[in-house]
């Protein structure tokens, strides 16, 4: 009897003892996450009183449900108060999700299609170039004559030493360095990327997280997007080129249509990261234009944190995301493995 | 291409990728830079052109006058500032005296270190270049285990617990035969010898422990999140890729928390640590501890914040983890069924080969995002108390805020400086030996 319970017939399905524990570890851990999201969701209805006897965990049990916090938040707050920022985090999110996807996958395709061979001297060059401007502008000379001499200055030297030397980069080199950019902390650019949209008179506005996001999650779009591509055959391409079709014909009808379950997925995590982002809306948002995250810090006020009011602007700021997870859920483990497996 | 192949003349370069180039047009040849212009400029001015800015920042103080602002040059004052001023307590925690246990563990770290670098010299893969890149290393790796030694609290127990079981773990992985090996051992005996020596000497002089800054919460924060996420992560890829019923469900159920915001996750953690009106209140008031307030205790504090990351990030891991896992040949493990192998056997000799190339990926972009923590200490404890949950991040905003924009510009390069070495260390040499290994 033991025995059958610690061996099994079939040797991919394991024994009766195994699978018990299993099924005691797996539910543990789902209990861990999901735990915390169903005290959120009770949490929303409870009144202030409810919260702070003590804890309760079971609605029309311990406790009776009520809509007082929603209706504080959405109603009594003035329609703005959570209106206002839920619209930007959608708009911005979706915009900027777009703006990484476009610019992504176009580079993508452009580094899974094309040999590049960037010649090392006229990048470091460059890098001396905008170096030299930025010190020079720290020096007091305004800002439009600097980069002027810049550029000047870079042609010259590119027509004349740059020639010179041969070393080059390749395409894993042009990836490598547009995926390492997910390695700089934002704080590290934030400050300078501050004073350009100061100077811009762009700052407080929806255009400035929209550059900001798409800048920032543009790596991580290159990054799965690229070996999507390369997966794709090249035969299908040279065939329609060969029926006269051109690149931007052959990108726009054939590679992206067979791609569709990347750009999917891709589109998703990229939306993800830029709908929970909140270093950079911290540095570059005013009140108009405030995002979720923002105003559901907002919240730790000076009164103590109003669980219940946070509990319902977590709730609405995470349920679009979550139902999205749970229905694509295919398509974002497929996305993040693309990139992490071969990365 | 067949042709052109069998046309190479051995010994030179033979065309590797195929370019699928039939130049027609100006049209089509514009493709290849327009194409990939957008994203290089835009990566050049959002990402390159602020981080020169920074540099330069970093070595000015910032000032807003009236209708802009003003910079002026100050050299080095920053960081001299952030390492040897007035905010070195901040960035580096305040020291302890060391105990001639630590400096036994140190003298074991540079003595590994030596050792490891005697045989890098002795070696046919020794090269200028290398050697000066290494000696960098040696330095920067021991001062910040200098640093550590000197400023951890007793909290560092949870990293040491960690790093023994990294250790370990490492060790499993190196020796194919026997399970242990002598560099190894030496180097785990010291750090629970100074474990032990440092439980003593908080109990008998509590006023001579150290306290740690804001770097080294940094890194406590990287790896006993990095670490606790990949084995977590690990463990719950083995479960699912048994053939259970209701795998599907799981796999859904454990993505969530990545989802979710981290303001949001901070908010929770901070509901489920409150004793009082928490839903695990009933066991704190069990316990005795109604009236302990986990985010008031440094230790505990930090113990939540990387309970919280983890959390969060464990989905990454076992995601990918998992992929791995299922790609491994079903046929071998059934041969190796056959022959009486067990399940460590298994997992030691069959599963884990598979997935160390992945593990190695995994935990570096962990290790890499982990540097950049803010918004969930920020929210679950505002970095406090005092600075004890403090990141390096938030020490920069909160630079920004108060208008230290040259400080914080300094410290955003430190916290760069860091997190490539940590990262240039793991690549080569930890993830290419691993993957040698694997070969």
């Amino acid at each position: 009897m033991i025995r059958r319970l610690l061996t099994s017939s079939n040797p991919f399905r394991p024994s009766p003892i195994w699978m018990a524990i299993s099924y005691v570890l797996l539910g543990f851990w789902a209990f861990v996450v999901l735990f915390p999201l169903y005290w959120l969701a009770v949490t929303a209805f409870k009144l202030p009183a409810d919260v702070n006897d003590g804890p309760a965990y079971i609605p029309f049990v311990d406790y009776q449900p009520v809509m007082d916090a929603w209706n504080y938040l959405l109603v009594e707050s003035g329609e703005n108060f959570v209106r206002r920022p839920y619209i930007n985090t959608i708009g911005v999110g979706i915009a900027s999700a777009l703006g990484s996807l476009v610019l992504g996958a176009a580079a993508s395709y452009a580094l899974a299609r094309f040999d590049y061979r960037p010649k090392l001297a006229l990048i470091g060059l460059f890098i001396v170039c905008v170096l030299l401007t930025v010190l020079i502008t720290g020096l007091g000379v305004p800002w439009q004559l600097s980069v002027v001499a810049a550029i000047a200055v870079y042609a010259l030297l590119a027509q004349s030493v740059g020639r010179r030397f041969s070393a080059a980069l390749g395409n894993s080199d042009i990836a490598f360095w547009l995926i390492s950019q997910r390695m700089l902390p934002p704080v590290a650019v934030i400050i300078p990327i501050y004073i350009m949209f100061q100077q811009f008179g762009l700052l407080n506005t929806h255009a400035a997280l929209v550059i900001a996001y798409t800048a920032a999650h543009l790596p991580l779009a290159v990054w799965f997007l690229r070996d999507y591509f390369q997966g794709i055959p090249i035969e299908l391409e040279e065939s329609a080129f060969i029926d006269g079709a051109n690149r931007y014909q052959v990108l726009w009808r054939i590679i992206l249509p067979l791609s569709t379950p990347g750009l999917i997925a891709t589109f998703l995590i990229v939306l993800v990261f830029a709908w929970n982002e909140y270093t950079m809306a911290l540095f570059l948002t005013g009140a108009e234009t405030q995002t979720m995250p923002l105003l559901v810090a907002a919240q730790n006020a000076t009164r103590g944190p109003q669980w219940w009011n946070i509990s319902v602007l977590v709730l609405m700021m995470i349920t679009p995301i979550v139902v999205l997870a749970v229905i694509l859920e295919r398509y974002i483990a497929r996305g993040i493995l693309v990139g992490a497996v071969k990365g | 291409m067949e042709l052109e192949n069998q046309l190479a003349i051995p010994g030179q370069p033979t065309k590797k990728k195929r370019t699928s180039g039939i130049p027609t047009s100006w049209l089509d040849n514009s493709a290849r830079y327009v194409l990939i212009a957008p994203a290089v400029l835009i990566v050049l001015v959002m990402a390159i052109f602020p981080l020169l800015v920074s540099l330069y920042l970093s070595f000015s103080r910032f000032k807003f006058v009236r209708g802009g602002f003003e910079i002026t040059f100050i050299g080095f004052a920053n960081y001299n500032k952030l390492f040897f001023g007035s905010e070195q307590r901040h960035l580096l925690g305040k020291f302890a005296p060391l105990t001639p246990l630590d400096m036994l563990v140190m003298a074991l770290a540079i003595g590994g270190m030596v050792y490891l670098m005697y045989r890098y010299v002795r070696s046919d893969r020794f090269r200028i270049f290398g050697f000066i890149m290494r000696i960098v290393a040696m330095i920067f790796a021991g001062a910040l285990l200098l640093m550590l030694l000197a400023s951890l609290t007793l909290a560092g127990w949870i990293l040491w617990v960690l790093c023994i079981a990294i250790l370990f773990y490492a060790l499993f992985l190196y020796t194919k035969t026997a399970y242990y090996h002598p560099l190894g051992v030496i180097v785990g005996a010291g750090i629970i010898i100074w474990l032990s020596a440092r439980l003593q000497s908080v109990l008998i002089l509590p006023n001579a422990i150290g306290l740690p800054g804001t770097l080294s919460v940094t890194l406590m924060f990287v790896l006993g999140g990095v670490a606790l996420q990949y084995f977590l992560g690990l463990g719950l890829g083995l479960l699912l890729t048994q053939n259970l019923p209701g795998k599907r469900f799981f796999r859904v159920v454990f993505l969530l928390p990545m989802m979710i915001t981290p303001v949001g996750i901070g908010f929770l953690f901070k509901m489920m640590t409150d004793t009082l009106k928490g839903p695990f209140s009933p066991v704190w008031i069990a316990a005795g501890l109604g009236d302990f307030a986990m985010l008031g205790q440094g230790d505990t504090a930090r113990l939540a914040v990387i309970i919280g990351d983890t959390w969060q990030w464990t989905p990454f891991v076992f995601i990918i983890l998992l992929a791995a896992l299922e790609g491994v040949s079903k046929e071998t493990i059934e041969a190796a069924l056959v022959d009486g192998a067990n399940r460590f056997q298994m997992f030691r000799y069959l599963i884990l080969p598979e997935i160390i190339p992945v593990s190695t990926t995994v935990i570096l972009i962990r290790l890499i995002e982990s540097f950049k923590l803010i918004d969930m200490p920020n929210i679950l404890t505002g970095g406090g108390p005092g600075t004890a949950t403090e990141t390096l991040t938030l020490q920069a905003y909160v630079g920004w805020r108060s208008g230290d924009l040259g400080g914080s510009a300094a410290l955003a390069y430190i916290l760069l400086i860091v997190a490539t070495f940590c990262a240039i260390v793991f690549v080569n040499f930890i993830r290419r030996r691993l993957l040698d290994w694997v070969k």
